[in-house]
């Protein structure tokens, strides 16, 4: 057997726990196919991710990290993943603004009834992040290490 | 200064206020620092008001607020911003503040004068309030120089935010304007980088950095009663750097936390040792909330909601920041 050395890319996907995990649940039910790099973490509420959450994945060696959660409109808790729309867009910003390169995070807005969409997005989201490689900014702002 | 001095001595008197907070003499001549005075003798033998007295003292009004009686409060235009944005916060009592809004015309900064060339430095003189405020004379070991006064300032007073006081009880002494670049002029230079010139100007910049945490002490925003920052471990001070991901994160971190409720009083810049240009975090978030969710200026009042704490139907989508290249 020969040795794989394939990149293979470390995901983490939070995920509501209403509309995107659910729709992640209806993916994995109507046999539908994304890649195994995708790690999805369970939140009540895309609000809860903390933006620290998405840098402390880095941190930790993630290569991507990408938030699903309702349609703005349809957050279980009415209003909550406004507040992380805007949160996650200025992050973002910030990211780009320190270098780290562009498309490394994603919010995508998934529904409990959009097992399609989950699966079409992460399986762009892992093409995406398998062209930039692996993730080195993020983890070495500072140089003393 | 001498009638600010006045001022202050005639409240104590009269019992309006317990104590004043204002600046006093460091031990060098351009070193001044906040301080409390209680009595007439040591406003009289201390206290300085002159260009160097860069100090916001919103933030320790956070303290003075817990005190028994009124602090009589000496707050320059952009510090009454802070002022506002503590009040909002509910971290300062108004009742317990008599401001007086004093006169500014422009700050300075030592460091500024240093990165002349300008060496040795004994003595500044031309920084008094009442000056014209057009050449300082820094007398230095090696004899005297000359320098421009807006050469000499903070960073923060190239882009001053007007000479309005946005609160206070009274005004004292003259302002004056002394912005003279953009404010995101700086921010659009960087923005304009490549990724990997971005990356490389923000590693060598953080990479000064030592963890002293000035920053976060002297920021008004930053007043929470426990940091994310203190060590749970041990005395509530104590940094916890001991963990690789804040040394790394930290300024991305602090940034993210004050986003919103900055004021961009420029505080950061001006205490850094290590000279890093914190401004520049606090701006690209500032910059980004002005683009992203209309223009907004923390503590211009202490009403309205915070661009976080709000949101509208139809924000941007964060996707805004891949698609605008």
């Amino acid at each position: 057997m020969s040795m794989n050395n394939e990149f293979k890319p470390k995901i983490v996907a939070f995920c509501c726990n209403w509309c995107s995990y659910a729709g992640a649940d209806l993916a994995g039910s109507s046999r539908l196919q994304y890649p195994a790099d995708v790690k999805i973490i369970r939140v009540p509420c895309s609000c809860r991710v903390n933006p620290m959450f998405i840098l402390r994945a880095f941190e930790k060696g993630a290569d991507g990290v990408i938030m699903c959660g309702c349609h703005p409109g349809d957050c279980h808790y009415s209003t909550g993943n406004y507040y992380a729309r805007r949160r996650m867009t200025l992050l973002f910003s910030m990211l780009e603004y320190l270098g780290i390169e562009n498309g490394r995070t994603r919010v995508e807005w998934v529904s409990a009834a959009e097992g399609v969409k989950f699966s079409t997005t992460m399986n762009e989201f892992v093409d995406k992040i398998r062209s930039l490689g692996e993730n080195v900014r993020l983890g070495d702002l500072r140089c003393k290490d | 200064m001498q009638r600010l001095i006045d001022r202050a001595k005639e409240l104590l008197a009269s019992g309006e206020v317990a104590r004043v907070l204002g600046w006093k003499k460091g031990d060098l001549g351009f070193n001044p620092e906040p301080s409390y005075f209680e009595t007439a003798e040591s406003l009289d033998n201390d206290f300085v008001y002159d260009g160097f007295c860069g100090a916001n003292l919103s933030k320790y009004m956070i303290e003075a607020s817990k005190k028994d009686g009124k602090t009589l409060v000496f707050l320059k235009p952009c510090d009454t911003y802070s002022f506002n944005q503590l009040i909002k916060e509910h971290r300062v009592d108004r009742e317990k503040a008599y401001i007086i809004g004093v006169g500014c015309k422009g700050k300075l900064d030592i460091e500024a004068i240093k990165a002349m060339g300008v060496k040795g430095i004994l003595e500044v003189s031309g920084a008094d309030i009442n000056s014209d405020c057009e050449t300082l004379t820094v007398k230095t070991l090696y004899g005297d120089k000359e320098v421009s006064y807006n050469d000499a300032m903070l960073e923060r007073c190239h882009v001053c935010k007007g000479k309005e006081h946005q609160i206070c009880d009274e005004v004292m002494l003259d302002s004056r304007d002394t912005k003279d670049a953009e404010r995101f002029a700086e921010i659009e230079k960087i923005e304009a980088m490549s990724p990997m010139e971005k990356f490389e100007f923000f590693k060598k910049e953080l990479s000064k950095c030592i963890r002293c945490n000035a920053c976060r002490n002297v920021c008004p925003a930053c007043s929470c009663r426990k940091c994310v920052f203190d060590s749970n471990k041990f005395d509530e001070a104590t940094k916890a750097n001991v963990d690789s991901f804040e040394e790394k994160m930290f300024h991305i971190i602090r940034a993210f936390h004050v986003a919103g409720r900055c004021t961009d009083c420029g505080e950061c810049s001006r205490v850094c040792p290590q000279g890093i240009p914190l401004h520049l975090f606090n701006r690209k978030f500032i910059k980004d909330i002005d683009t992203f969710y209309g223009e907004f200026q923390a503590g211009e009042d202490s009403e309205t909601k915070g661009p976080l704490t709000a949101f509208t139907f139809d924000d941007v989508e964060p996707s805004i920041v891949t698609e605008r290249g």
